[in-house]
């Protein structure tokens, strides 16, 4: 737990208390294939003194989390004060790089995880009332969406709703409009993520509840029958109570899954209208070729008390259950 | 001709040692690591190195990959580095001087490039980092047929003319969407950005200082021309970058295009199109924003770096087997895979667009250290802009503010 959780929440922590060190520019003369031009480089002999004295950088305290790219307090202030109705208010916000990823991250856990659990519930109800010979195969069939990589299934899925692709192509005939586009417009494009996700993430629920469904207790089910219960009755009031407990677990397991969602937004090129917490750390790191080390670092921990978050509700209430079933 | 005169120059030069210095692999049982980018013309460089020099050396080892920019900082930086040498860009070679991985190169030069020309030689105050072998730049695609029957008669070389020639083929429905240009959210609708900007004759920085100058009359013009040309381009660009437009270039479903000159040559081949397109392409200079202004276009080189942590024999070593490959056998062998600053290099076709564009003006990246900050600010906040979401003048202070949260971050801005 310390080795592979704490200590590197904690690096990544420390990494974000700092910035790194005045860069001492100079201007200098700079000649290639195309002519000479005064442009200014870095000193490194005196940048590198800077930093051998404190390697780790300069201390920044909580800034890097205040500054634009991340809470914007100041900007969310100025913005409340500037605009004059709620509507713009929102709009100046959510054009701020945390503030709009964090409006697609939640839309995105919100739509995905109930809809994940409630049709990976009917799934496996619906397998498992099938006949014993079907049912291999259709469990097979069932998690092929979950066996391919997240990078790959959505490139593929990009392709087949380009233009030309296949899904593109029918969508454009369907509506009879040749210029619809599911990658140039931000509603499309998010519900195209979405129902990548569901699509994805299916697999996972059904066959944990499928797992589930194999437990619940055969005798229970047959007083019920007896009762007169129907087939619905049966499944709302001795079905879901029975697994409840998986319920809780699926739903961790989705909400900090989908909080994190990366890899179809890289996949489908979505970054223009869609972007994540997880895809602000990657451009951080990654696009600007030189890494912003406190900037990724202090995302990250935004991230996890976002999650921490979500979480709170489902986890009080499998507290609970444990401390009655405890007593 | 801009590249005629370069060449020239080149080639008197060469004349007088090439033969001499054409096998010298400098000190011998060294080991030789390179890290390259993965295109045919590095490989054509980095290759014919191995060829020449790897019999001397006691090992040759070369990695081409596409993630050479993001790996090669932190495989220089022990102490004796992975590499002995990475191929870089203009871009790419400021990245590495920002951390003091490259060493000069004068002795060296003196040593073993002295058949080189000095304007190969990219210098900083004096210290040569690099040597350049190749050239691109964007520039202007048109076709020939189309434009011809939309009612166009010359090859358009201004914005306007662009956008003109681009309603008229619209008008006459030839196609809807004629315009192709990268414009894939992040770094290549950054760099478009940038085309048209220093076409308008805009500057990044305030000179001598870090602090950006892009929310001016320079860079909102050229805001609203990038969204005036992608007006003409398929709804889908924000998704486009170089892969894709030149496969829609190549199924002829673009009349116009601003593409890397790069490509002239795959799609002037004979492979992935038809004869129509290929033999109606015309490779042009890069549109200017008046009638012989300066095109839209930054001018880019290719040329290896020697790494500073490792031993001098190596770092010897590495210099002369790739010197040994800058010669007119190895452009004569690969002729068309570049626009070759080197001796024996015959400008076909594919090399008209980049030759012109250099003729013109067009300046060269910026080789400053906190260019790919303000870069990669451009890339992801000019697309609300695109997309219609907010004004130019809004779009402009987003980058400006989101590269200044960054440059304090990187100690540029205080």
């Amino acid at each position: 737990m310390i080795l592979f959780i704490a200590l590197p929440i904690i690096s990544a922590f420390v990494q974000s208390l700092f910035i790194q060190h005045e860069q001492v520019l100079i201007v200098s003369q700079n000649c290639g294939p195309f002519g000479c031009s005064e442009v200014t480089s870095i000193d490194f002999e005196k940048t590198i003194k800077l930093r051998q004295d404190a390697p780790l950088g300069k201390y920044n305290g909580i800034n890097t989390y205040l500054n634009r790219s991340h809470l914007a307090f100041a900007e969310v202030g100025n913005a409340w004060s500037a605009s004059e109705t709620l509507v713009d208010f929102f709009n100046e916000v959510f054009n701020l790089p945390l503030y709009g990823a964090l409006a697609f991250t939640l839309t995105y856990t919100a739509v995905v995880t109930p809809l994940v659990l409630i049709l990976g519930f009917a799934i496996a109800i619906g397998v498992n009332g099938l006949p014993n010979i079907m049912k291999g195969p259709s469990i097979f069939v069932s998690l092929l969406p979950h066996l391919v990589t997240p990078l790959v299934g959505s490139l593929i899925l990009f392709w087949m709703v380009d233009g030309d692709g296949i899904i593109g192509a029918t969508i454009k005939l369907i509506f009879n409009d040749p210029d619809l586009s599911l990658k140039a417009s931000t509603a499309l494009t998010w519900t195209m993520l979405i129902v990548y996700g569901i699509w994805h993430t299916l697999p996972f629920s059904f066959i944990v509840f499928y797992a589930g469904l194999q437990t619940v207790p055969f005798e229970t089910l047959e007083a019920a029958l007896i009762d007169g219960a129907t087939k619905w009755q049966r499944t709302i009031y001795v079905v879901i109570p029975h697994l409840v407990p998986l319920i809780s677990f699926v739903t961790i397991m989705l909400l900090m899954d989908n909080f994190r969602v990366f890899e179809p937004i890289v996949s489908f090129s979505a970054e223009a209208h869609a972007r994540s917490l997880s895809w602000i750390i990657y451009n951080d790191l990654r696009e600007s070729g030189n890494p912003l080390y406190g900037s990724a670092g202090a995302t990250s921990i935004l991230t996890i008390i976002g999650i921490a978050f979500l979480l709170l509700p489902v986890l009080i209430r499998t507290w609970q259950d444990f401390k009655l079933k405890g007593h | 001709m801009f590249l005629k005169k370069l060449i020239l120059s080149v080639a008197t030069g060469c004349l007088l040692s090439s033969v001499a210095f054409a096998t010298d692999c400098g000190p011998s049982g060294q080991s030789i690591r390179i890290l390259a980018s993965d295109f045919p013309a590095i490989h054509a460089v980095a290759g014919t190195a191995e060829k020449n020099c790897s019999s001397s050396a006691s090992e040759f080892t070369r990695n081409h990959t596409t993630e050479a920019r993001q790996i090669m900082n932190a495989a220089l930086t022990p102490n004796p580095a992975e590499y002995t040498s990475v191929i870089v860009a203009n871009s790419t070679l400021t990245q590495l001087m920002n951390d003091d991985l490259v060493r000069p190169l004068n002795d060296l030069v003196q040593k073993y490039g002295s058949n080189l020309p000095d304007n190969l030689m990219i210098t900083v105050d004096g210290n040569v980092m690099a040597v350049a072998f190749m050239a691109n730049s964007q520039h202007l695609f048109s076709r020939k047929d189309i434009l011809e029957k939309a009612g166009i008669k010359s090859i358009p070389s201004t914005y306007n003319q662009v956008i003109d020639a681009a309603e008229a083929i619209r008008k006459a429905g030839i196609m809807k969407y004629p315009i192709v240009m990268n414009m894939k959210t992040g770094w290549n609708v950054g760099e478009s950005f940038n085309l048209i900007f220093v076409a308008h004759g805009g500057e990044f920085f305030k000179p001598g200082t870090a602090e950006p100058s892009v929310n001016t009359a320079e860079g909102i013009a050229a805001l609203k021309m990038l969204k005036a040309l992608s007006e003409y381009a398929h709804p889908d660009h924000l998704t486009q970058a170089s892969n894709e437009t030149q496969a829609i270039w190549e199924a002829g479903d673009a009349a116009l295009g601003i593409m890397w000159g790069t490509r002239g040559s795959v799609i002037l081949d004979n492979e992935g199109s038809s004869e129509q397109v290929t033999s109606n392409t015309i490779l042009s200079s890069a549109p200017t924003v008046k009638p012989g202004g300066i095109p839209g276009a930054t001018l880019w080189w290719d040329g290896f770096t020697i790494s500073k942590n490792v031993p001098d024999s190596e770092a010897e070593a590495t210099f002369a087997a790739l010197i040994s490959a800058l010669n007119s056998d190895m452009v004569a062998a690969n002729n068309d895979d570049a626009i070759w600053l080197l001796e024996g290099f015959k400008p076909g076709a594919a090399a008209e667009g980049v030759s012109a564009t250099a003729a013109g003006g067009a300046p060269p990246y910026p080789m400053l250290p906190q260019i790919g900050l303000l870069h990669n600010a451009l890339g992801t906040e000019l697309v609300d802009f695109l997309k219609g979401d907010e004004s130019a003048e809004k779009a402009l202070a987003d980058v400006e503010a989101a590269y200044v949260t960054a440059a304090k971050e990187k100690g540029f801005l205080q």
